[in-house]
């Protein structure tokens, strides 16, 4: 389903500490129409523990995930 | 006025209004008035369950407390209550007067149900399980003063984070939610496995679904929240009920005695534990005195019913006690 997805924007939040990697994401949906896909890669642990959470809360939907070694791939789509 | 001399004699005269009335030191504690070590100073303190205060109500408590502490200061109680210090014990049915006015209450001291404590809960925090401020409230209404043989503290968390601190109450009450996996909307993600802090998910090397360990999760909802796709979802909630905790000069940890007992059951639990309490404890011991004197199977058999498959077995949460 998410093969044909194309985002928008990628978001490379590696590196980037909670809450901030968070409110980054946020900041870049905001900016974002309704339906349009954004692509974050998060570190493990932390990052990954609460970001989605957030993500899910704020009402976007988080369309497809990707585990790459150390990190993961989201497929974020704007909410309302 | 002596300042022992609520030690020596239980009443006093004093000059209200230009007319003699008798003041009850021991009514007095029942009713939230705590003497200072001042001469006639006293800390009054309020009736705020769950620590929630409307701002309207504040500002109105605010000036009276400005009013009425001789030093213009107020303290914020480790019970979430807001103490008014240095009144002078004469400006009391002023006092009373002015707080019943705003439709505001005095704490109590004493062997006692005192005023439930209680974190913020499902309606503002996103690991809210339970809504513990309503709880807070319902026995506030429903309990509040009920004599007993000791302090008798009762607290409610939203989840098993525990801010409320509900191992070290009387009776506690931490939110809960059962975890229910579906296969059909999981895409193999793993963030469920990633999100869990207790190593109770582990991720299938091949598929990426999750393999479920009931007995490591501690019921916080975390796998829930961050799963994408809806696969994981709240199967029930409830509280896990804490039993005998204390903090003091000797604490306690409290015991583990029913896992998953809804909200509707909160009232009866505390009715029945305080009725189990009373017949079975001593003047001036805690509740986790008690049970160590009698014998936590011993309170278990007689809230068999009350917490009927809830209940966690006698012999594991005799085993938590040590």
């Amino acid at each position: 389903m998410s093969a044909e997805v194309k985002p928008v924007d990628t978001l490379d939040l590696r590196g980037v500490l909670c809450p901030m990697n968070f409110v980054k994401t946020k900041l870049k949906l905001e900016s974002m129409q309704k339906g349009e896909v954004l692509e974050v890669i998060l570190d493990s642990g932390e990052p990954i523990q609460n970001v989605p959470k957030s993500i899910k809360e704020e009402g976007h939907k988080i369309i497809d995930v990707k585990k790459e070694d150390d990190h993961f791939r989201l497929l974020v789509e704007k909410g309302e | 006025m002596d300042r022992f001399i609520e030690d020596k004699t239980t009443r006093v005269e004093v000059s209200l209004d230009g007319e003699t009335k008798k003041l009850d030191f021991g009514e007095l504690k029942t009713g939230g008035f705590i003497k200072q070590r001042q001469r006639d100073l006293f800390t009054v303190r309020l009736r705020c369950p769950g620590g929630r205060v409307p701002t309207d109500k504040l500002i109105e408590i605010s000036k009276i407390a400005h009013k009425y502490s001789k030093k213009g200061v107020i303290h914020l109680s480790f019970r979430q209550s807001i103490e008014i210090l240095y009144v002078d014990y004469k400006d009391f049915p002023e006092l009373v007067k002015e707080l019943e006015a705003i439709g505001w209450k005095v704490a109590s001291c004493g062997p006692r149900v005192r005023v439930p404590t209680a974190c913020g809960g499902c309606e503002y925090n996103p690991n809210g399980l339970t809504d513990t401020q309503a709880l807070a409230k319902m026995v506030d209404e429903k309990f509040f003063g009920t004599p007993t043989h000791h302090k008798f503290k009762i607290s409610f968390s939203g989840c098993p984070i525990d801010c409320a601190r509900t191992r070290e109450m009387d009776l506690g009450f931490q939110g809960v939610v059962e975890p229910e996996w579906e296969e059909p909307p999981c895409t193999g993600c793993t963030i469920c496995a990633e999100a869990c802090k207790e190593g109770a998910i582990e991720s299938d090397p091949d598929t990426g679904k999750p393999i479920y360990y009931p007995d490591k999760c501690i019921y916080c909802g975390d796998c829930i929240r961050a799963c994408p796709t809806g696969a994981w979802r709240a199967k029930r909630y409830g509280h896990l009920v804490r039993i005998g905790g204390k903090h003091g000069r000797w604490p306690m940890e409290a015991v583990e005695v029913a896992l998953f007992v809804p909200d509707e059951k909160v009232p009866e639990v505390i009715e029945k534990t305080i009725e189990w309490y009373m017949a079975n404890g001593m003047r001036g011991e805690r509740i986790g005195k008690t049970l160590e004197r009698v014998g936590v199977e011993k309170y278990l058999e007689f809230m068999k019913d009350v917490f009927g498959d809830n209940v966690l077995e006698a012999k594991e949460a005799a085993c938590q006690q040590k």
